[in-house]
């Protein structure tokens, strides 16, 4: 079985955002970068239908040579090659992510795609479903459990209050939430072996449909009215929250 | 002509509060465009019900039979199929010329729209908060970074998909007579191939509101130092009639399930009300939650950033504030 697992690289869910010069993007100070945390539920599916049923994993990215951080960490979780398509500093949106990614996609032509389900950064939540598009293959999105037999797959979707039970037939592309699986820390011999395994670069063009034109930082709330001494206050709080804030 | 489609979503053939926020913001939209606006809904909801959409100002809604839309696929018992929805309202829009379609960003909305983009060579907007019109061109406000920072988008494209963050536009009444137009899946060429995708089953969590859809919310984390505490939170849920949420720390750590976690890599939530027990407040759950109407938070450190983001705060023992609120509530609820 041939399995394409998509990462990307983000700034840690502990960044504090700042604003950068160009208006158009974050500072990047001080900022650490990880593996996307839903594209570690992707990795781990990934490598554990490898374990079960044989074959390889592909780890692919799209980003300047940073990027290759998030292909390195799918190593060491026990991806075994790795694609950069490699672009500029320059912006770009969802739709070139998902066309550039569509096209490589198709020459590796794997049984299984999968991806996490949105990226922390833009929280589009787009491009599994628009590459998947782009393929023409079957799509599910936001997957906390997925089985395959066989050319078919059936995967629980979670939706507002419950889940949806999906039928679909492979190929196909899947996006993890967490709770699909407890992904894995590499151990120091997986740590060890990864830092062999190649990273192919490919080139990226940007194709976008959608420009982002500025940043800005929420409205900064006036501070608000918190009592110190306790318990007693409880009576008050609730007078406020009938009275003033109108919310019960 | 008229440019904007709205689909409108329906759940157990009864239109979600969504759909009218859906309706009364294209209506705006097309308003302020100096265009027009029409409906298309794939469900087997009765025609009055259908018309129920004419209060926000539907004039006139194109209907899909899901019966019929269903009876196109190849295998049997499906509830509905993502794919074959998308394309027969793609395929509508294309037919017809629409260029700008506004969905709900419900899970049925996000996971319809990017497909939708593509098969109608529209760019995608998901999950908008606010919207402008500037000399005929619509640019997007949307949070990114969980909440973190907004960011202005335009598109570059003829055409656009835009999904709307649900419980963010207001459904207003504008009452208005709907004609409903029945078309068939025959008209919109749909086959067997349409549908990739097909929901067998949708199994509801036993009885429990959800944190994405809930008016009201009450969270707990590490302050409540074990998982059986978490009757407290749910106590007093019960009695604000609010879904029970949980920090990123209690979920990893086993005490509560991945569904009630807010914050950044869980739900971003925006509630009336969001009680906040015994969590400390770290910057990705503040993403997750800061936008909420009103916050409340108990926590027993005076510095612990959720009093920077609460509208009302008590400092103070959880174990003791969380019953007196829960009973102080009951009173008055009577």
């Amino acid at each position: 079985m041939k399995i394409v697992v998509c990462v990307s690289l983000v700034p840690d869910s502990t960044t504090k955002v700042k604003i950068g010069a160009s208006g158009k993007s974050i500072d990047e100070t001080g900022v650490s970068f990880i593996i996307n945390p839903y594209d570690e539920f992707a990795v781990e599916e990934a490598v554990q239908l490898k374990e079960k049923s044989g074959g390889e994993v592909i780890a692919v990215s799209v980003g300047t040579d940073r990027s290759k951080e998030a292909i390195k960490k799918a190593f060491q979780m026990g991806a075994d090659k790795g694609i950069l398509l490699k672009s500029g500093d320059a912006d770009f949106d969802s739709f070139s992510v998902a066309k550039n990614l569509a096209e490589t996609i198709k020459e590796l032509n794997p049984d299984v795609i999968l991806f996490g389900k949105q990226s922390i950064d833009f929280d589009g939540s787009v491009v599994a479903s628009m590459t998947a598009e782009l393929l023409g293959l079957p799509c599910v999105n936001v997957v906390t459990k997925l089985e395959l037999s066989g050319n078919e797959a059936i995967a629980e979707r979670e939706i507002e209050g419950g889940k949806e039970v999906v039928k679909t037939s492979l190929p196909a592309v899947f996006g993890a939430q967490k709770g699909l699986n407890n992904p894995r820390y590499p151990n120091l011999k997986s740590i060890m072996a990864s830092k062999s395994k190649p990273i192919e670069e490919k080139p990226f063009e940007a194709k976008s449909m959608t420009e982002l034109t500025g940043m800005s930082l929420p409205d900064s709330k006036s501070s608000g009215k918190i009592f110190t001494d306790g318990v007693q206050n409880v009576p008050e709080l609730v007078r406020l929250l009938r009275e003033e804030a109108k919310v019960i | 002509m008229n440019k904007i489609l709205i689909v409108a979503e329906t759940k157990d053939n009864i239109f979600k509060s969504n759909a009218f926020e859906a309706v009364t913001t294209g209506k705006h939209m097309a308003e302020l465009l100096g265009t027009g606006y029409d409906v298309i809904t794939v469900t087997d909801a009765p025609d009055e019900h259908l018309k129920t959409l004419g209060k926000y100002g539907a004039s006139k809604v194109f209907h899909i039979s899901l019966t019929e839309l269903n009876s196109k696929s190849p295998a049997s018992g499906i509830k509905y199929s993502h794919s074959a929805i998308a394309s027969a309202v793609s395929n509508f829009a294309n037919s017809e010329g629409y260029e700008i379609i506004i969905i709900s960003g419900t899970a049925f909305g996000k996971e319809i729209a990017p497909a939708i983009s593509v098969k109608t060579d529209s760019a995608v907007i998901t999950d908008c908060t606010r919207y402008t019109v500037t000399e005929g061109k619509i640019s997007m406000k949307r949070p990114s970074y969980a909440g973190k920072c907004n960011t202005n988008v335009n598109y570059t494209s003829g055409k656009i998909v835009i999904t709307l963050r649900p419980n963010v536009f207001k459904a207003e009444v504008s009452e208005t007579d709907s004609e409903i137009v029945n078309i068939s899946p025959d008209n919109l060429n749909i086959s067997a191939a349409d549908f990739k995708t097909c929901v067998t089953d949708v199994v509801v969590s036993s009885g429990k509101l959800d944190v994405a859809e809930a008016d009201i919310i009450v969270s707990g984390g590490r302050g409540l130092r074990n998982p059986e505490s978490f009757k407290l939170v749910e106590d007093l849920a019960e009695v604000l009639g609010a879904a029970t949420g949980a920090s990123r720390a209690v979920v990893d750590a086993g005490w509560r399930p991945h569904g009630e976690q807010v914050g950044q890599t869980g739900k971003t939530v925006s509630p009336s009300l969001y009680v906040a027990c015994g969590i400390s407040g770290a910057i990705q759950h503040l993403a997750g939650m800061s936008s909420s109407k009103f916050i409340v938070a108990i926590n027993k450190d005076k510095d612990a950033p959720i009093f920077q983001v609460a509208d009302y705060g008590i400092v103070g023992d959880v174990f003791e504030i969380l019953p007196a609120l829960t009973e102080e509530i009951k009173k008055i609820k009577g």
